[in-house]
């Protein structure tokens, strides 16, 4: 639980504080009132709980995405490590269904 | 089925690092000969360090990184599970309010920690309202889309306690209230420092937790115990390389704080996180799980968010939970000892026997983050250094 999960972001709303980020192909809405940097789209942010922690530079998250990309693509269902990761990306609210509005009932 | 699974989980000792494909191999194992240099090095053996946290523990088992550590380095988890150190008490107090018909969200791996007499997880299997969330978020979008009252009994180190108070200032509905068992770490490594029984020559101190708090935060600590602290990554380079700084600054007889996680963790940490924190929480002193009472290692709401603290909201009756005599199991659980680095798991006699995680005994086989639980996931040992030298 002390994992988090890093994400790139795609778009940034700076009047709610929210960014869409994409971990992994998954776009999900992350708050931004804890990070202590502005971002901007390009950047890799550290979810926490549906929150972005810390600003990661573009030009640094290759390492930090190496162990990530193991987790998610290799390992099995069981792997503690793995479910820690993707409850971390289920903690913050799909992208999708925030932009269709609170109406959509489909999900 | 389930334990054939976990052998093939084992690496070769013969050479840990062919399955780190991701990884440059020639620089974990620059990294292993540097370690193995500097436990010859150091005028005495063996040499043990603590980390405190369970990802550090997932790192190291999962990729199998003891087997690559020197035989007469002893790297130990401590108390680095949040859901683990939540007490009896605190564990009741939620079971006694889903018990008395409120609905109760938290983290899922809260659920099945035992309190006195149940979990709340068993609460639920008797009809009582309670909810699995993955963010304290997804709670107060229950309390929306519900009229009743929504308590988040809230788990976590500083890290996910920042979220909580993001929550608390953000205007949350009327209807929310927050429980907190969230804890802070500093505290507790002075405990374990102070323990007559320990060894401990230094700790890793977690990534993730140091990027809200700052490396500053463990100057103190140094100067007061005279143990180096050095803030780790949680790849497995990342890992063996805080390792290797650890060593170099116990070798240098100068104990200090040293960062080996420099691309998320600066000295001052994450302020605005940290202002946060401070705003919503203070810090107490209560009784960790199996290990002491921290002072100032629990985090509770301060007086000016009193309407959203559920023990000021609700009067707590935990009393009828505590006629049950407890099982006979919980006598014999050392996940104190392990928590505090004193044991380990396979020292304990329920393990994998009686206490497994599908029957956890105690909460550091329920958790995904508990020592016991994380030994059992990746082979029951995940020390292989004894096997090479059988292999030998």
């Amino acid at each position: 639980m002390c994992l988090g999960v890093p994400g790139k972001v795609i778009e940034v709303d700076g009047e709610m504080q929210i960014a869409t980020v994409d971990f992994w192909g998954v776009r999900k809405q992350v708050r931004l009132e804890v990070c202590d940097m502005p971002v901007e789209p390009g950047d890799f942010i550290l979810n926490h709980v549906g929150f972005a922690i810390r600003r990661i530079p573009p030009e640094e998250a290759a390492e930090t995405l190496a162990l990530y990309d193991e987790l998610l693509r290799l390992a099995d269902e069981q792997d503690l490590m793995t479910a820690d990761v993707r409850a971390e990306i289920e903690a913050a609210p799909d992208a999708v269904r925030v932009q269709k509005g609170a109406g959509d009932e489909s999900e | 089925m389930r334990f054939v699974c976990r052998r093939e989980r084992v690496m070769s000792p013969s050479d840990p690092f062919a399955q780190m494909k991701f990884r440059d191999p020639a620089r974990a194992r620059g990294l292993r000969d540097t370690l193995d240099r500097l436990v010859q090095q150091a005028d005495h053996a063996p040499i043990s360090v603590m980390h405190v946290c369970g990802s550090h523990e997932q790192a190291i088992a999962k990729f199998g990184l003891r087997a690559a550590f020197p035989e007469n380095l002893q790297v130990i988890m401590g108390p680095g599970c949040p859901v683990c150190v939540t007490d009896v008490p605190e564990v009741d107090e939620a079971v006694a309010l889903a018990k008395q018909g409120v609905r109760v969200a938290s983290y899922g791996d809260m659920l099945r920690v035992p309190g006195t007499s149940q979990s709340l997880a068993d609460a639920k299997a008797e009809g009582a309202k309670v909810d699995v969330v993955y963010s304290v978020t997804q709670a107060v979008d229950l309390a929306r889309e519900h009229d009743e009252e929504i308590v988040f009994f809230a788990s976590g180190f500083e890290t996910t306690a920042v979220a909580t108070a993001a929550v608390l200032v953000d205007d949350p509905p009327d209807n929310f209230s927050v429980l907190s068992a969230h804890k802070y770490i500093p505290p507790v490594m002075e405990i374990v420092a102070e323990m007559p029984e320990t060894k401990i020559e230094g700790f890793l101190a977690a990534g993730h937790a140091a990027t809200i708090t700052g490396s500053a935060v463990f100057e103190k600590f140094v100067e007061r115990h005279g143990l180096p602290v050095v803030i780790a990554g949680f790849e497995p380079l990342d890992v063996l390389a805080g390792l290797v700084k650890l060593l170099e600054v116990i070798n240098s007889g100068e104990p200090r704080v040293e960062n080996a996680f420099p691309r998320c963790v600066t000295r001052e940490g994450n302020v605005p996180a940290q202002r946060l924190l401070w705003r919503v929480f203070r810090p107490t002193g209560g009784r960790w799980r199996g290990i002491a009472h921290v002072p100032n290692g629990n985090l509770r709401l301060r007086d000016e968010f009193a309407r959203y603290d559920t023990r000021k909201r609700f009067t707590i009756d935990a009393s009828a939970l505590w006629s049950y005599a407890p099982p006979k199991l919980v006598q014999q659980c050392q996940c104190g000892d392990i928590m505090a680095g004193i044991s380990s798991p396979s020292e304990c006699q329920l393990f994998g026997k009686g206490c497994t995680p599908d029957q956890p005994v105690g909460a550091c086989m329920v958790s995904a983050e508990g020592t016991c639980r994380i030994w059992h996931q990746y082979g029951g040992q995940p020390d292989l250094r004894s096997m090479k030298r059988g292999a030998a």
